[in-house]
């Protein structure tokens, strides 16, 4: 039932990635022509109306850009921590950096601080995350993947009760802010975050496909990888806290946007295969699409209110990841 | 003689607990296959992953192809020496052919795509190891034995001087452990060095040029496989009876464990001939 593929070869490589392109850009099109107040593509006419212009340009643009850079930012982290942690079913909240992002934030909104300042507190919540997992799972000098993934776990789970603790104490105001923000949602990024978003995506695209090799020898675990010649400990922590860093500046603009990415990079490597070359930047791209086709969703349904988009792509990832693990379970090695 | 592909010198290694390998002098030339036996827990696996550079820091020297292996880095450790691990990936999501392409990784440059050339030799390897069929089965879906015949082929890709193996034959049949074994005697004639963990003291006898016995972490006897293979040490350093005879068909020694029943019956009918 399975077509054959051979191993990855530049054509291969450069097929499936003008694939990927194409599908971003028909969602980026899709994304800023299409909308509740109407207006499309007629806004690029010579005479169009300002009013269309503007939806389109000042509103429609920025807010499908914002979707594009996080929707890759997160495939880009789960496709980290899955090679990292060996393990398909990592995302990128698995490790806990989202935790002390989520924590910062909701502390900064409790504190009264202007929405100006959340990403910004968000984001310092997410490092001192980093740095503190870092540490404790560094056992001898070596980056423990098991302790990270159990620290990661707890150190979720003591902020979100510390969330929970907050949200009792907040007001209704707050709240409503608090729970807008850990569903997840896509704000048209300032430019000056928009460019570090893409630009920190990009550069872990390049860093993946670059240690793409390695992390494909790490398939053997770490002493099988020692063996065909990977500086295992270099490329371990490289993958962390590149993974972590996207993490951290996702979740500090966007909150925490669900299933973006597990879904994508399990959908991407049972259509292109599990070669980490092909699977960082392609996750990237359709990455990209789906954040942008899910938010347009967010947008219309049930406009002229707006779903989180954290709502949208966990309503297609959660069916979507029952569905893979009952078919990782039919094979018998789930 | 030829530079050795190994030469261990009163190596030591401890794990925390203090168990480990101890004063390990070891070594093994172009053209050699050396068999490395014992008893469960003797430290024979321990030696291979330290020999391997997977486990340390070591005291003593270890020199693979003439240089000190803690100066080598990665890459060029992988370029000289292949390693054939007890377990084998059952996690890994790739087909056979791509797993015995990874073999490959230390001879690419950094952002280089294996070349057709690299395809070919992996291609090569799994034929090697009779499983050139199974090219694009994913390895999961393989049997255990199908599976380690595809580790062998990875370290072949490899293309490395030297072999280390830890029980390669654990999981194949009677079939592929004789071809295996005839395949790393091929590579000897090729001038490749072999270093083998074995339990199976026959496919020791007729394929080893030279085995180490190692008991409590130490290599307590080393030599020409029939001196080494004899009664004596054989008794001493497993714990059991053996009876040692010579294959009339081959020449090779052939080691028979004894049983319970065995052993009363020879004391009823010679005591005198069991020391």
């Amino acid at each position: 039932m399975r077509a054959e593929r051979g191993p990855l070869d530049r054509r291969r490589f450069a097929l499936a990635l003008g694939g990927g392109a194409l599908v971003l850009a028909l969602a980026l099109a899709a994304g800023a022509g299409l909308g509740a107040a109407g207006a499309g593509f007629g806004a690029l006419a010579p005479d169009a109306p300002a009013a269309a212009r503007a939806i389109l340009w000042d509103v429609r643009l920025p807010r499908v850009l914002s979707a594009a850079a996080l929707g890759a930012a997160l495939a880009l982290a789960g496709v980290a921590f899955q090679a990292l942690l060996r393990n398909p079913l990592a995302d990128p909240y698995v490790l806990g950096v989202s935790g002390g992002a989520s924590l910062g934030g909701v502390l900064a909104l409790a504190a009264g601080l202007p929405a100006a300042g959340l990403p910004v507190t968000a984001f310092l919540g997410a490092l001192a995350a980093l740095a503190g997992l870092e540490r404790i799972a560094t056992v001898a000098g070596r980056l423990d993947v098991l302790t990270l993934l159990l620290t990661g776990a707890v150190f979720n789970a003591t902020t979100a009760a510390a969330i929970v603790i907050v949200q009792t104490v907040a007001s209704r105001e707050e709240l409503h802010a608090l729970v807008f923000y850990l569903l997840g949602r896509v704000p048209a990024l300032p430019g000056a975050a928009l460019g570090a978003l893409s630009l920190a995506a990009a550069g872990v695209a390049v860093l993946l496909f670059a240690r793409g090799r390695s992390l494909n020898a790490l398939a053997l675990g770490e002493e099988g990888a020692l063996q065909v010649g990977v500086e295992v400990e270099s490329v371990k922590r490289q993958v962390f806290v590149a993974g972590a860093l996207l993490t951290a500046l996702a979740v500090s603009w966007a909150g925490l946007v669900g299933f973006v990415g597990l879904v994508v990079p399990h959908a991407v490597r049972r259509l292109a295969g599990p070669d980490h070359r092909l699977l960082a930047p392609l996750s990237a791209l359709v990455g990209a699409a789906f954040l942008v086709v899910a938010d347009l969703v967010a947008r219309v349904v049930v406009a002229p209110r707006e779903l989180p988009v954290g709502a949208v792509t966990a309503l297609v990832g959660g069916p979507f990841f029952l569905v893979v693990l009952r078919h990782r379970r039919g094979r018998g090695d789930g | 003689m030829a530079e050795p592909a190994l030469a261990a010198r009163g190596v030591g290694f401890a794990y925390r607990d203090g168990h480990g390998v101890a004063e390990v002098d070891l070594e093994v030339a172009p053209g050699e296959v050396v068999g490395l036996l014992g008893p469960n827990g003797a430290g024979k696996s321990t030696l291979i992953r330290v020999l391997a550079g997977v486990l340390g820091p070591y005291r003593g020297s270890i020199r693979v192809c003439g240089d000190e292996l803690s100066g080598l880095t990665r890459r060029e450790l992988a370029r000289r020496l292949a390693v054939v691990p007890q377990e084998s990936g059952a996690e890994v999501p790739f087909t056979a052919l791509e797993t015995a392409l990874l073999g490959r990784h230390p001879h690419l440059a950094g952002l280089a795509f294996e070349s057709d050339r690299d395809v070919e030799l992996a291609r090569r390897a799994l034929a090697r190891v009779g499983a050139a069929e199974l090219a694009h089965r994913p390895l999961a879906e393989l049997s255990s034995g199908e599976r380690q015949r595809v580790v062998v082929a990875r370290a072949l890709a490899q293309d490395t001087p030297l072999l280390l193996l830890d029980e390669p034959t654990s999981f194949l049949d009677l079939r592929y452990q004789v071809e295996l074994f005839d395949l790393l005697r091929e590579l000897a004639r090729e001038g490749r060095a072999v270093v083998a963990v074995l339990h199976d003291l026959n496919l020791a006898a007729e394929y080893c040029d030279r085995v180490a016995l190692v008991a409590g972490g130490r290599i307590v006897v080393a030599g020409a496989t029939a001196e080494a293979l004899t009664y004596a040490h054989l008794t001493r350093v497993y714990g059991t009876e053996v009876y040692v005879d010579v294959n009339d068909l081959t020449g090779a020694l052939v080691v028979t464990p004894l049983s319970a029943r065995a052993r009363e019956r020879l004391r009823r009918e010679q005591p005198a001939a069991t020391p």
